[in-house]
């Protein structure tokens, strides 16, 4: 065991540091930088487009495709640097590590060159479509449709819970090119573009308030087949790969709200007293911590089997599992802690600007998006445990005679 | 960065593992459960012969002058195994304070005797409910109890804490063969392990070096990593033990495995498991580099490891249904197990209190 960087990795996490102290604002709080509005959004089109022009985007992607060329410790020593800036980093994750290992895998080489560089540098926005109003964590039940005309592919249907499609240039879609086979037999992936006439995107409002997701309707949009990913029918391993690549990519920048709770116990004072001397706090404090240390631990385990030249598989499902549970269940204890001005949320009168009242509503979604965490329990029981799956009533049948119940919503 | 052990410490694992699962089976755990036996003397001797009980020691004292990540690796081996043995009092605790805080000549004196398995330590520290203590050593001598002392009834030697003339607490090294100490077996919930009420009487002691609360508290965090290893391998014998059943088990016509019901407990234990065994793997990175934050990483690693151990041997015996709860099936000994090693070196109250103020400490 061993923790120091080597020569060459301390070389690099200077050169990290030195850059970040020049282009971004030092953090004195832990306080979460918000994804969502038109500002935040502007923020990151140009903090992604910095750090391509100064070589530090898509670390580990070829150099060819825009990347730097560099390992996968070089990506730790990165994060590890820039949590301590301001700045909108993570903000493009979906499209960058969902899509981009999707072109990466599929895409032919002159794809490849054209629409990588630009998606890491985010002069292109990419958002992923997988999701649907009748398929959720079966999402191998979507509907959307894609016929074959001549060189192109006519799609019609919707799309649910896209984040960022109303910014996105290009998507990653799953649709449905036979019903006449399985389920699973009959997906193909494309890529698309946003930007055409048949597809429009219309923001969903939240249980929260905000408009971080979208729907996104397809009413004959064109796909031109050499925009294809993979084989036609072959759409269902694509897709695993690229939502393994997202649980992968989000379980290293989602909330688990810790740092904001360990952030409020060491300032806070209640009737006088510390909130740090209050023995239910204590308690709290230290189980959480032990969650959380325990991810960061895990997550350098998972780091020196890549770097072995393992991969990291399913095991990723337990930082969005833990991440997303603890998140709300802090939330919601910092609100009981403060009385009964737990229920008002105000940045002005709130403790930490109202951040733990605003995390009890946002943070449902933490635990549904990227898969919810029941379905995070069943790949860890099925693909690590070797548990066996549950008897599906689907099994064996053409798509178009699945039993359905009534449209949502 | 390199977090995982080296190949040689893998190969001394996989020796432990091979080792242990022909000579200590839970039908060996059981001898010692169902009997008045204190250990299995047999099985500790052939553990003595492997050179484990050396291992932490210097060469000069007769040890094989190995590191903290050696010792974690056979931790890992005895927790699974449910070994019936003192090594945990023996090894991480009366031999590391020896090693640690012994004068010259306690070194050389009790070393090389607890490295050859002649002597057998524990550490005598609580005294009933709590944490506090009051016993007292004055003119060299000690009187009052302490219990539970683990091990306490098959020891020769313990480390005790006491406080001296002045009432600072100090640690002694105590001959418990001698006059003036007399030895109770207490009843305990894991009886594969033994529990004892130590009786001083004017007992001779000696001051361990000049060993205080620091290095008392030191003690018990070099311990408490290697407590977190034995905790991590019984949690994942015990969940094991559980895969395997509800795998082959049938109702209602298919392996109960495949209800979500059971897989959901089932992914909840390995979550459980992987934290307790990542923060134990950085408690032992930090032990054998002597890390700052050691402090904080065991406190951390114990905390995690008594949640998971207790969260997995209750829901394995859960998962095994009403047969779990048979005195036949093995999902009791991790229940019993459980509950020794998460009180062993201070309950949960003691050491979520320290990760708190720990982590509130530091920068």
């Amino acid at each position: 065991m061993d923790f120091e960087d080597t020569p060459e990795l301390a070389e690099f996490r200077r050169e990290v540091r030195a850059w970040l102290d020049a282009n971004a604002e030092r953090r004195s709080d832990a306080l979460y930088m918000g994804m969502e509005g038109e500002q935040a959004y502007r923020e990151a089109k140009q903090w992604y487009l910095d750090k391509a022009r100064a070589g530090f985007a898509s670390l580990t992607w070829p150099k060819e495709y825009g990347g730097a060329g560099l390992t996968a410790l070089h990506e730790v020593v990165w994060t590890q640097e820039v949590a301590n800036y301001r700045t909108r980093d993570g903000y493009f994750v979906i499209g960058i590590g969902n899509c981009g290992p999707a072109i990466m895998h599929f895409a032919d080489e002159d794809a490849r060159r054209e629409l990588l560089p630009r998606m890491a540098s985010a002069e292109d926005v990419w958002c992923q479509l997988f999701s649907e109003p009748s398929a959720g964590s079966d999402v191998a039940g979507l509907r959307t449709r894609a016929e074959r005309d001549g060189d192109n592919w006519i799609v019609n249907g919707q799309k649910i819970w896209t984040s960022g499609a109303q910014y996105s240039d290009y998507g990653v879609v799953l649709t449905r090119t036979d019903p006449d086979v399985s389920k699973y037999a009959g997906l193909t992936m494309f890529m698309i573009d946003m930007r055409q006439e048949g597809v429009e995107v219309r923001p969903i409002k939240q249980a929260d308030g905000g408009q971080h997701f979208n729907e996104v309707f397809f009413n004959d949009a064109v796909i031109p087949d050499n925009y294809r990913l993979g084989e036609v029918g072959g759409g269902w391993s694509g897709a695993l790969a690229v939502l393994m690549s997202e649980r992968l990519a989000i379980s290293g920048i989602q909330p688990t709200g810790f740092p904001q709770f360990l952030g409020m116990v060491r300032s806070l004072q209640l009737d006088g007293e510390p909130v740090a001397q209050d023995p239910l706090v204590r308690e709290r404090l230290a189980t959480w911590y032990s969650q959380y240390a325990g991810l960061q631990a895990a997550n350098k385990r998972m780091i020196t089997a890549v770097a072995k030249g393992g991969f990291a598989g399913a095991e990723a499902s337990l930082g969005k599992l833990v991440g997303a549970v603890m998140n709300q269940e802090i939330a919601n204890f910092s609100c009981q802690l403060f009385g009964q001005a737990g229920i008002v949320q105000d940045e002005q009168l709130s403790p930490e600007r109202a951040h733990f009242q605003g995390s009890v509503l946002s943070s449902p979604s933490v635990r549904l998006a990227g898969g919810t965490d029941e379905v995070m329990r069943n790949i860890i029981a099925e693909q690590v445990l070797g548990m066996p799956q549950e008897p599906r009533a689907d099994k064996g049948m053409a798509f178009k005679d699945i039993p359905t119940g009534p449209e949502p919503g | 960065m390199n977090f995982e052990f080296s190949e040689e410490q893998q190969f001394i694992r996989d020796q432990a593992r091979n080792f242990l699962s022909q000579e200590c089976t839970t039908a060996v755990v059981r001898g010692v459960l169902e009997s008045d036996a204190a250990c299995d003397r047999d099985l500790w001797g052939k553990i003595v012969e492997l050179g484990w009980t050396a291992m932490a020691i210097p060469e000069e004292h007769g040890g094989l002058g190995l590191g903290y990540l050696e010792l974690c690796v056979i931790a890992e081996e005895l927790g699974r195994a449910l070994a019936p043995v003192p090594f945990s009092s023996s090894v991480y605790l009366a031999t590391e304070a020896i090693v640690r805080f012994g004068s010259a000549d306690q070194r050389a004196h009790y070393l090389p005797r607890l490295a050859a398995g002649e002597l057998i330590g524990a550490l005598a520290h609580a005294e009933g409910p709590g944490e506090a203590v009051n016993l007292q050593v004055l003119d060299n001598r000690l009187s009052g109890s302490k219990w539970p002392v683990p091990d306490g009834d098959v020891a020769d030697i313990a480390v005790v804490s006491a406080r001296d003339a002045q009432g600072e607490l100090r640690l002694y090294i105590a001959d418990l063969n001698h006059d003036g100490v007399r030895r109770n077996t207490l009843h305990s919930m894991d009886p594969s392990r033994s529990q004892a009420r130590i009786d001083f009487d004017a007992a001779v002691v000696a001051p361990l070096g000049d060993a205080g609360e620091r290095e008392l508290d030191a003690l018990l965090d070099g311990a408490a990593v290697l407590l977190a290893f034995e905790q991590v391998g019984g949690s994942q014998a015990a969940m094991d033990s559980g895969l395997e059943y509800t795998k082959q088990r049938y109702a209602f016509g298919r392996p109960v495995a495949s209800f979500q019901a059971l897989k959901h407990k089932f992914a909840d234990m390995f979550v459980a498991i992987e934290l307790a065994r990542s923060n134990a793997y950085y408690g032992a990175w930090a032990l054998s580099s002597d890390a700052p934050d050691l402090p904080l990483a065991a406190a951390t690693a114990r905390v995690s490891a008594s949640d998971a151990y207790y969260l997995v041997s209750k829901e394995n015996l859960q998962a095994h249904g009403g047969m779990g709860f048979t005195w036949e099936f093995d999902c009791h000994l991790y229940y019993r197990r459980a509950q020794l090693l998460s009180s062993q070196v201070g309950s949960q109250r003691r050491w979520k209190d320290l990760v708190a103020t720990r982590l509130l400490q530091a920068a």
